[in-house]
């Protein structure tokens, strides 16, 4: 998904984005941590019609209810300070090889350098998973390392 | 400790009656400016209540409102904003400066001002009021419309002049010659860089200076520093404001966003103690010959900065409608404009007068205009599709 990154002034920043089904939707997110969604008239893509505001404490707990992806993109967040190193999300698929496997089958540090920060799995999120956690099918991996060592793991994750 | 009962009680009855009237024009989404200007009037001298106690503290209060208004913008300035802004707007802050200064200057020419006064004029009717609008924009539900950004960009780089602005006033005003006027801002302008590079590189060491864990702690800590070199920099003749401003600037990050809260309340209670104090060191008498020029110059700037919000918008890629909206939302003259009243203070009386009836007229129809123009308002709207 394309979310265009709008800079406001004294105010904060917006999150423009269209959904799947062509809604045009605005994040305005304040300064003082309030959040305002807004929706765009398709006839005058200018003009913003708020939806609803929410306090930092609400968009922390939308941001719950709508689960793991905000999760793993923080974590994306994390690398972005440090020129080189990258952080992925990688997804355990059904057919994984690994699915019921402890994490430490995939070697996947020494083989590529990367490292698996957490899991993230349902709403919950492991931090530091030692070698021993098992991994379950839909489970997403955090990857931080550079960019082949990402698809290094994704390559190992899904062929063994 | 003696009480005064009389400071007390005037004060609280001041302040009572100030979020009243203040409360009224918020409902109407208009700001609260024009409410204290109103009851400076009338309460000051020719007014029809005069207040001797509470005056004194709103006299000796004001300059502190000066030095927190120009803090807390410091504050939530950003160099990353800044240079965005500049990257995409410069062009559109030389048109702004251009249209909304000349009808001010033109304005001061024809009522046969000095120089001083003239540029006072023309600094009065340049500046928008970045507090107004943000605080509009809000209220219209328009902080995610396409124009918003063009708006916001405009008023960050006004502010920036405005620090280049207030020390060349300033020295001129206070009767320095050109020379020194110039020197003055260069000085400014130098030192703000000195500020912006310095914020830039250590401004988590210069945080540190200040950071404490403790609100209070921070509160007194940010307050005594900016007063100091407030003072300092009136001292230099380069006035308060840009001094506190500095400060502003040179706080990033963690302490920024901190200092910013703690400070709030009280920059609205000094605010407001300024803005009365305008209002009190302004005769009714006086004013009231000054309206139809205020009311004229009024006119033009509200078309001029029409025009800067359209030529700003258009640049985004901004329809018309849009466009409009850009231009009405930039209208609202407010508290940098009195910061400039409240410089040359009531050293030429003619151009306080004048100003004062201007920025009434400007932060009741700015806000006004602002809500009935570029289609309808969002709620009304959102039966649409």
């Amino acid at each position: 998904m394309d979310v265009k990154e709008v800079l406001l002034p004294g105010v904060g920043l917006r999150y423009e984005f269209t959904s799947h089904k062509g809604d045009r939707i605005g994040i305005v997110a304040r300064r003082g941590g309030d959040f305002d969604v807004v929706l765009y008239a398709r006839d005058d893509p200018d003009q913003a019609r708020p939806v609803f505001c929410l306090t930092d404490e609400e968009a922390e707990a939308v941001a719950q209810i709508l689960g793991a992806p905000r999760i793993a993109e923080r974590f994306t967040e994390l690398a972005h300070g440090v020129p080189g190193l990258e952080a992925g999300q990688v997804r355990i698929t059904p057919e994984s090889p690994f699915v019921d496997h402890p994490l430490g089958d995939t070697q996947a540090r020494s083989r590529t350098g990367a490292s698996i920060v957490a899991i993230v799995r349902d709403e919950q999120v492991l931090a530091s998973p030692g070698p021993a956690e098992m991994l379950r099918a839909q489970d997403v991996l955090i990857v931080i390392g550079t960019e082949e060592g990402i698809a290094g793991v994704e390559q190992i994750v899904d062929k063994g | 400790m003696q009480v005064s009962g009389a400071l007390l009680f005037q004060l609280g009855a001041l302040l009572t009656t100030l979020a009243i009237l203040g409360a009224v024009a918020r409902r109407y989404a208009l700001s609260p400016i024009p409410v204290y200007l109103m009851a400076g009037l009338a309460l000051g001298k020719g007014g029809i209540m005069p207040v001797a106690a509470a005056g004194e503290f709103v006299t000796t209060g004001a300059p502190i409102g000066i030095v927190l208004l120009l803090l807390t913008l410091g504050l939530e300035f950003s160099a990353t904003e800044f240079a965005s802004s500049l990257r995409h707007h410069l062009p559109s802050a030389g048109v702004d400066i251009v249209l909304n200064a000349t009808p001010g200057a033109v304005a001061g020419w024809l009522l046969g001002l000095d120089g001083v006064a003239i540029l006072a004029v023309a600094g009065v009717t340049y500046i928008s009021s970045s507090g107004v609008i943000a605080r509009l924009l809000g209220d219209l539900g328009r902080l995610g419309n396409r124009e918003t950004p063009a708006v916001l960009s405009v008023l960050v780089l006004e502010d920036f002049a405005m620090a280049a602005y207030l020390p060349l006033f300033a020295v001129l005003a206070s009767g320095g010659s050109w020379l020194d006027a110039v020197a003055g801002m260069a000085a400014a302008v130098g030192a703000l860089c000195a500020a912006f590079a310095a914020s830039y590189r250590w401004g988590h060491h210069v945080g540190r200076l200040v950071e404490h864990p403790d609100s209070e702690q921070l509160l007194l800590r940010v307050l005594g520093v900016t007063l100091m070199v407030a003072a300092l920099a009136e001292f230099l003749h380069a006035s308060a404001a840009v001094g506190a401003f500095l400060v502003g600037l040179t706080l990033t990050g963690e302490t920024a966003d901190r200092a910013r809260k703690v400070l709030g309340p009280l920059r609205d209670l000094f605010a407001a103690v300024f803005f009365l104090a305008i209002g009190l060191s302004v005769d009714p008498r006086e004013l009231l010959p000054m309206i139809p020029a205020a009311l004229a110059l009024a006119t033009v700037t509200a078309a001029t900065k029409v025009a800067t919000g359209i030529f700003a918008a258009r640049r985004d890629g901004v329809a018309r409608r849009g466009q409009l909206r850009a231009g009405t939302a930039l209208i609202a003259r407010g508290e940098f404009s009195l910061i400039i009243i409240g410089l040359i203070g009531p050293s030429i009386a003619e151009v306080a007068a004048l100003a004062t009836a201007y920025v009434f007229i400007m932060a009741i129809a700015g806000p006004v205009l602002a809500r009935y123009t570029g289609g309808p308002l969002p709620a009304s709207a959102g039966r649409g599709d």
